[in-house]
């Protein structure tokens, strides 16, 4: 028997990377999907945007292990379009166990006084407040089931201290951890519990493209990915330049099981050591 | 007036370094010193750095009576529990009560992998800088509470209480520990509104660190590293751009942790780190 | 000689409570002053704002002490107003050594799922946001001056640890930790410090109001100041309800003052020991 068994699992950001690969882990371990994603350009992204064949392709790699998934195209920056995606997956799948809220944009590098205002707003809206969205529509359904629950919140190690260049994003994922920890608190009486995930650098299109070589190669000029693989291993404590996405998944999947029942208000750094150094 | 005028400051391991330099800049604010140091080499330390010796100690009580302030200085081991309460008992007799602790005496020993670490090098860190923080609160929070007007402890832990760093295992160990002393003696002492600080320095300019052991734990490939090279290595460390902050640094930190526009503040780290834990 | 002799300090929500004692202790240790604040009442808050008298109180109280001070009514949501302020303040006083983003509105306390989108996003665009303009608007003057500077954060014990039924603010006071670290990191090599004050309670307006007594007194309908004082002391570990807004000065000073000239990127907590409860 899979560890999710039985259970639903609504998932942001859904169309590709992490958000793929977590729902893709889940349905392996009988967790039924509600996936969202954008499927749109973000004009602060300097990689290419996630599409409706990307989310299309979810839905096929879920299908494939014979688990059901309904999937949306929406945004979370507008609540209204989350909520609607909740209420149609959880009409449709019949309840809801498991969130992770794991959307987010990457950004522009900058200097923190150099950040215009609307990337500013925009990264704020999407990677903070858009985590808020997520459970805003998700916990009426948890608690509706009586059963307790699991949300898990993608910040970042940029969520326990800081990179420069980036201070929009460190500022959203710190803001993710005080999210966290208050939702665990709130929704300790009703067994729901909540956690925080925080990923070194993940082999995903948000961090392997040129924006992000540059932000760690700031002396080349055009960096390639050796260039920032090198840079990218100096981070880390382990010898690995990056994580996969399925090792952010086994830990949200950890999180999403039974096996941590017990376990609330966490922060859990997925980082091959990179908080340490 | 001074920042902490009348106040009486009981410090350890003051006979040089950071320990002198807050007996100094707690004198210069109005406070008397009870100076206790162990003032002598300890066995296994001369390979990095070598002990303080009894002239140190004496130069101490040279420099705040200059400032007019009184001070009894007495050689104590802070590993010697009744050493060490002799020392403040007769330091509190003279000068009538105490309001300020300084938990400073340390010492650094390092290099070797932790599996590689002596037993002897191993108890030698932890008895000085862990149960050394202990006998130092253990001999002054009964004064602390009979005397029933608040005080301010300021435990000396370092960058290595918040970060690992590799070969250094017993003074990391030791230094985390102080962390645990503190949190727990600020819930404890709360009640008397006793408050409990630790202190996070980064490197100190002082002999703990300006050695050629310790630019050689930095620096492992060279043979003799020289103070200029170590110093561009230290500055790699921290985030503003020097090599290590100076005692005084630490001292305007515990002064103002001491006095009581700190009034408020108790079970916090404050980091003197010119930013090493945030790099 | 003062501690801060011949510097100036640019402080943001400076017509009452903690920025006015803010202004006036530097003031008192020879600092000049760019005051600013919002002076009016702000929409979802449940206490009255700051008025233009207010800030004129602050004026005549600097002044008072023989000290300059330029205050002008400016809204940290505004960065153009916010710029405006500090460049006419420097034009004035010749320098700026010291920020104390200090501008901040408390809580109106809902559990985290039913707080709507525009109060939470107004909490994050003050609380936050406001903080990194008041950052942006001071930086090229503190870099110009070539002298290093200070950079002073406010954020609140709530931004270590959480909080039911603060969720918005205690989101915004994480992000507002994520934003110190990285200016701490990205203004180290120009001998700028950025450090973060961490408060409990502290006795002013936008703690002393009946939507906070019922934050921690739910079980009362209409709960008073002296039904307020036993639960909040019950937060702190010192055997007080409050600090005074002095106690936040003093922490403001020292981090302001060359005592501190190497500390940066540091969160200090001034609360009674709330923290380690």
């Amino acid at each position: 028997m899979g560890r999710l068994e039985g259970k639903v699992a609504f998932i942001t950001g859904a169309a590709r990377g992490q958000g793929r690969s977590h729902a893709l882990r889940l349905a392996q371990e009988g967790a039924d999907i509600i996936a969202i994603d954008i499927c749109e350009a973000l004009s602060e992204n300097t990689y290419p945007p996630a599409t409706e064949e990307d989310l299309t392709e979810t839905v096929r790699q879920v299908e494939a292990l014979d688990r059901r998934i309904v999937a949306t195209k929406a945004d979370v920056r507008d609540f209204a379009q989350v909520k609607k995606a909740v209420d149609d997956g959880v009409a449709q799948l019949g309840r809801l166990d498991i969130v992770s809220a794991n959307a987010g944009i990457g950004g522009t590098p900058h200097h923190s006084e150099d950040i215009p205002e609307d990337e500013w707003k925009n990264m704020i809206d999407i990677n903070l407040s858009g985590v808020w969205r997520a459970t805003k529509a998700a916990i009426p359904h948890l608690k509706a089931g009586g059963r307790g629950g699991s949300i898990i919140l993608t910040s970042s190690d940029a969520g326990l201290f800081a990179y420069e260049n980036i201070s929009h994003y460190v500022s959203a994922k710190h803001g993710v951890v005080g999210l966290m920890r208050t939702l665990a608190l709130e929704l300790a009486p009703d067994f729901i519990r909540v956690n925080s995930v925080h990923p070194t650098t993940v082999n995903t299109l948000m961090v392997q493209n040129e924006g992000t070589y540059k932000l760690f190669r700031p002396d080349l000029e055009n960096p390639t990915q050796d260039d920032f693989a090198a840079a990218a291993t100096t981070m880390n404590a382990l010898p690995i330049p990056w994580v996969e996405p399925i090792d952010i998944s086994n830990a949200v999947l950890f999180f999403a099981s039974d096996e941590s029942r017990y376990v609330t208000g966490v922060p859990l750094a997925v980082d091959a050591g990179a908080a340490i150094k | 007036m001074g920042r902490v005028e009348g106040k009486v400051a009981f410090i350890t391991g003051a006979a040089r370094g950071q320990g002198r330099s807050h007996a100094i800049r707690l004198a210069q604010e109005g406070a008397d010193i009870i100076a206790v140091d162990i003032a002598e080499s300890i066995p296994g330390m001369e390979r990095f750095y070598p002990g303080a010796t009894e002239d140190d100690l004496a130069e101490t009580v040279r420099q705040i009576e200059a400032l007019d302030r009184r001070i009894v200085a007495t050689k104590a081991d802070v590993r010697d529990f009744d050493g060490l309460k002799a020392a403040l008992d007769r330091g509190v007799a003279e000068l009538g009560h105490v309001d300020i602790v300084s938990a400073n005496a340390g010492i650094f020993m390092f290099g070797d992998q932790t599996q590689l670490v002596t037993d002897s090098d191993w108890q030698t860190v932890i008895d000085i800088n862990q149960t050394g923080v202990w006998h130092t609160a253990k001999a002054v929070i009964p004064h602390l509470i009979e005397q029933g007007t608040g005080g301010s402890m300021i435990l000396t832990s370092s960058t290595a209480g918040i970060m690992g760093t590799p070969n250094v295992a017993a003074y990391t160990a030791s230094k985390h520990a102080v962390v645990g002393i503190m949190k727990t003696l600020a819930l404890e002492l709360a009640p008397h509104s006793i408050r409990v600080n630790t202190v996070h320095p980064t490197g100190v300019a002082t002999n703990m660190i300006l050695n050629e052991a310790t630019f050689r734990l930095f620096m492992p490939d060279q043979e003799h590293p020289s103070q200029e090279e170590a110093a561009k290595v230290f500055q790699s460390t921290n985030a503003l751009p020097i090599p290590w902050v100076e005692p005084v640094d630490i001292s305007n930190a515990v002064l103002f942790l001491a006095s009581d526009e700190a009034r408020y503040i108790t079970g916090t780290q404050l980091k003197i780190d010119a930013g090493y834990t945030l790099k | 000689m003062g501690r801060v002799e011949g510097k100036v300090a640019f402080i943001t929500g400076a017509a009452r409570g903690q920025g006015r004692s803010h202004a006036r202790r530097l003031a008192q240790e020879g600092a000049d002053i760019i005051a600013i604040d919002a002076c009016e009442d702000q929409p979802n808050i449940p206490y009255a704002g700051a008025t233009e008298a207010d800030l004129a109180e602050t004026v005549r109280q600097v002044e008072a002490l023989d000290r300059r001070i330029v205050a002008t009514k400016a809204d940290v949501r505004d960065f153009a107003a916010l710029k405006a302020a500090v460049d006419e303040g420097v034009a004035q006083l010749g320098r700026l050594d010291i920020v104390s983003a200090n501008a901040g509105i408390g809580v109106n306390p809902l559990s985290t799922d039913e707080i709507p989108d525009e109060v939470w996003k107004d909490m994050l665009d003050v609380n936050l946001s406001g903080a990194w303009r008041a950052a942006k608007a001071a930086i090229p003057h503190i870099k110009a001056g070539g002298r290093g500077g200070s950079i002073i954060l406010t954020s609140s014990a709530a931004g270590l640890r959480a909080y039911a039924n603060a969720g918005a603010y205690v989101s915004a006071k994480h992000g507002v930790v994520g934003l110190m670290r990285t200016l701490a990191l990205e203004l180290a090599p120009d001998m700028i410090r950025v450090n973060s004050i961490h408060p409990t309670q502290v006795d002013t307006d936008m703690i002393q109001n009946e939507a906070t007594y019922r934050l921690f007194r739910p079980d009362l309908d209409h709960p008073t100041k002296e039904d307020f004082a036993p639960a909040s002391q019950t937060m702190n570990a010192l055997p007080i309800p409050w600090v005074e807004a002095i106690d936040i000065s003093n922490a403001v000073l020292f981090l302001a003052s060359d005592e501190a000239r190497y500390i940066t990127g540091v969160t200090l907590s001034v609360d009674a020991g709330s923290n380690i409860k």
